[in-house]
């Protein structure tokens, strides 16, 4: 979790900058601060040393990795990745090697979860499956159908007795932990379109958080889409209500930038982090959660793919299409 | 009759006057005269039309990832996610989007190595269908319309040339049907619209057979005495057109899958491209010439991976399903498959995971008829920037395709006192790709 913290938005800053040799398409920080871990247009776990620089590659997988998650004591980082593979990976070892390797699902992992009470890692994929695994031991403890479409992006909530999951027509399906019928909670219609046009489907919740009390969720993706093929639709960040379903509130940019939410957080000083990607450029977004806009947003040197919040809520790492890692401060 | 409206449902009625003003009237001026005053000096004629030979096209609309089909280089830079998978082919592996499709590879072969060095949807769809380099001004026969003249016995009583795709309202980057150029309109394509069959239309309850005779043999004989003065390439079209109109009616359930049994159209699946496949299956049973089914749209600039799980996901089980049907129906050995596009698209992955427009690297599939089954044509380098091995363009597909159904594309059509080549006479067949 992240800790209490208090920073300046408006004094986001550039910190550092480490450059890999492909695109990036994933990042994620070390709950203990030691390391940023990335994935990127190649088929491996990068870890870097946000002190030092240094990087290793690790490999295992046998496609891009999309996803990651670490245990609450930051001992083992979950990644999980298009070939369908959960791997389990000792975080603090010299060159890691992978300490399970779980053939998890029939297609893409899109996205994994990790409990709050650090017993279960939950993923998700194009199976249109959820998958709940023992943190520890890596076996299979529920298989969850009941979507019907790839599911793009899921979380526990705060009491881990609940995981909701977002699918690519924007249903919501929450899943009682002691139940493997799902309750289907909102299906958020602005995260989801059908172009006519190109005869395709887009949308899903590219991005996921939940806010510090636990009493909203954030979906983020793209909307208004009227050219699926070229990207052309707004970002949206889709505030609701998990208990009950109901759409509080939908986030937007000021100017209707063009692109896809890629990345969420809640900061503990109490509001959303939102990073977008796509035609508009890349931004990082400031949102108080009661009004629709922004109250401050900041231009990236490129297109966000992915973003994770510090340990102590001061920085965010943000992987991007231009092979870079970059880390802000937001003090 | 109802008349031709130019939109919504309407579009799917086939009244006889729709049918003649599509197929006729509609290309009157750039057709050439039919009957005796085509001939043809190629070596075409009735050993081949009495072969039954038969084409398929399938036209990926929007220009599809080559990488992300059959040039699979997983874990290059421009490899993308996917995995390569082995098929049914000792060492050929293909995109894992397409594991049924892998399976009929013995029956298929790739030519990986065409260099269109075209990026223009419009231009690469006319390209890749005449065979010919677009120049302003000329116009070219469709492969459907070279095919149906070549190929289609002179009694026939189908269209030999059908287009069958989604209903207008997509992207317009085909003109809605081929075109014959000089061949005339007679071997324009028909188009099927959404899986349905044409909505035919009966004679008018009011008119009586008794009364249906007279009149037809009425417009018979008036329009002999018209020939006698004044014999038209339209003249002749108009009457080829009209009785087959009448025969079309006649044979209105080949044009109805719901006749297909319940087991065959539930392995189609309920797609509507799998619905289009279930009638291209039909269609060639019954021996249309060339029948081409679109499936659209691989365009895909904007997260290119997810459109093509999507969009392949759709082709790659009724695709896989007509091959087999085929094979085990023994048409396979008279009916040539292509699958092609206007273009590929870029191997560099852009900042929104999308592919762009690529014509320098890219591949199509042929297979059946008397092409070799199994083999590989053309090699690119290590993560598809470059041909480096056998470079082919449109103009030589085209001349494999109609070879490969024993028509000699390198002979010429006489129309009317001028020769027109069948095909690009700068290009040849890929020879070694044929048996």
């Amino acid at each position: 979790m992240t800790a209490n913290a208090s920073v300046d938005p408006q004094q986001t800053k550039l910190l550092q900058e480490y450059k890999l040799d492909r695109p990036l398409t994933a990042c994620h920080w070390d709950p203990r601060s030691r390391f940023i871990f990335c994935g990127a247009e190649d088929f491996l776990v990068h870890r870097i040393d946000p002190a030092g620089g240094q990087r290793i590659s690790l490999a295992a997988h046998d496609s891009w990795i999309r996803a990651f998650g670490s245990s609450s004591d930051g001992e083992t980082l979950y990644s999980g990745g298009y070939d369908g593979r959960l791997i389990y990976w000792p975080t603090s070892a010299e060159k890691p090697e992978p300490a399970r390797i779980i053939e998890a699902h029939q297609g893409w992992i899109r996205a994994i979860a990790v409990s709050p009470d650090g017993r279960s890692v939950a993923t998700c994929g194009n199976d249109r499956l959820v998958k709940v695994w023992d943190a520890d031991s890596g076996t299979l403890v529920r298989e969850l159908p009941g979507h019907a479409s790839h599911v793009y992006n899921l979380i526990y909530s705060l009491d881990s007795r609940w995981l909701f999951s977002c699918d690519l027509k924007g249903v919501v399906n929450a899943w009682a932990i002691d139940s493997e019928r799902p309750r289907t909670l909102v299906t958020v219609e602005q995260l989801h379109g059908y172009d006519t046009t190109f005869r395709a489907d887009i949308g899903g919740a590219r991005s996921i958080a939940l806010r510090g009390d636990g009493g909203q969720l954030a979906l983020g993706g793209i909307t208004k889409v009227s050219n699926a093929f070229a990207g052309v639709g707004e970002i949206i960040v889709a505030l609701v209500n998990p208990a009950d379903g109901k759409l509080d509130l939908t986030l937007q940019s000021k100017d209707k930038t063009t692109g896809t939410t890629w990345g969420l957080a809640w900061h503990p000083d109490g509001f959303w982090l939102g990073l977008s990607g796509g035609s508009g450029g890349g931004w990082l977004y400031f949102w108080k959660g009661d009004t629709a806009e922004e109250f401050f947003r900041l231009q990236l040197k490129n297109d966000g793919r992915g973003m994770s919040l510090s340990p102590d809520g001061k920085q965010v790492a943000l992987a991007h299409a231009d092979n870079h890692l970059r880390t802000y401060s937001l003090v | 009759m109802k008349r031709h409206r130019p939109c919504g449902s309407a579009v799917h009625d086939f009244s006889r006057r729709a049918f003649l003003s599509r197929t006729t009237l509609g290309s009157v001026g750039m057709a050439a005269g039919l009957g005796d005053i085509i001939t043809s000096r190629t070596a075409i004629a009735e050993q081949v039309q009495a072969k039954n030979k038969r084409v398929l096209n399938i036209f990926l609309h929007g220009g599809v990832s080559q990488l992300e089909t059959w040039d699979p280089k997983p874990n290059t830079d421009t490899g993308g996610p996917f995995r390569a998978i082995p098929t049914s082919v000792p060492g050929i592996h293909i995109c894992e989007l397409l594991p049924f499709t892998a399976k009929q590879m013995h029956r298929l072969s790739i030519v990986r190595s065409l260099d269109t060095n075209n990026g223009d949807h419009a231009r690469g769809v006319v390209e890749m269908t005449t065979g010919h380099r677009r120049m302003p001004g000329a116009d070219f026969p469709h492969l459907g319309a070279v095919t149906a003249r070549c190929l289609m016995p002179k009694t026939f009583s189908l269209p030999g040339h059908v287009l069958i795709r989604s209903s207008p309202g997509g992207r317009n980057v085909e003109s809605e049907f081929h075109s014959a150029a000089y061949l005339g309109p007679r071997f324009s394509s028909m188009a099927i619209y959404d899986g349905n069959p044409p909505k035919f239309e009966d004679r008018p309850g009011e008119i009586t057979d008794e009364a249906d005779v007279r009149r037809n043999a009425f417009r018979e004989r008036v329009n002999e005495r018209f020939s006698r003065r004044r014999r038209t390439a339209e003249t002749e079209a108009y009457n080829f057109s009209f009785d087959q109109a009448r025969e079309l009616l006649a044979n209105r359930h080949v044009f109805e899958i719901s006749r297909e049994p319940a087991g065959d159209q539930e392995r189609y699946g309920t797609s509507q491209f799998g619905k289009h496949c279930l009638l291209a299956r039909r269609l060639l049973e019954n021996g249309v010439p060339y029948v081409q089914v679109n499936h659209a749209d691989y365009d895909t600039h904007h997260e290119n991976f997810d459109f093509h799980i999507e969009q392949l996901g759709e082709f790659d089980q009724p695709f896989a399903t007509l091959v087999a049907d085929l094979a085990d129906r023994g048409l396979l050995a008279d009916t040539l498959i292509c699958v092609m596009s206007e273009f590929g698209r870029t191997p560099q992955i852009n900042k929104t995971y999308g592919r762009d427009h690529w014509g320098t690297a890219w591949s199509v599939v042929l297979g059946g008829s008397s092409i070799q089954p199994g083999a590989v044509i053309g090699k690119t380098n290590a993560n598809g920037t470059a041909v480096t091995d056998r470079a082919v363009d449109h103009g030589h597909i085209f001349h494999t395709i109609l070879q490969a159904v024993g028509v000699d594309s390198t002979g010429e059509f006489e129309i009317a006192g001028r020769t027109f080549p069948v095909a690009d006479p700068s290009r040849g067949a890929i020879a070694e790709l044929l048996t």
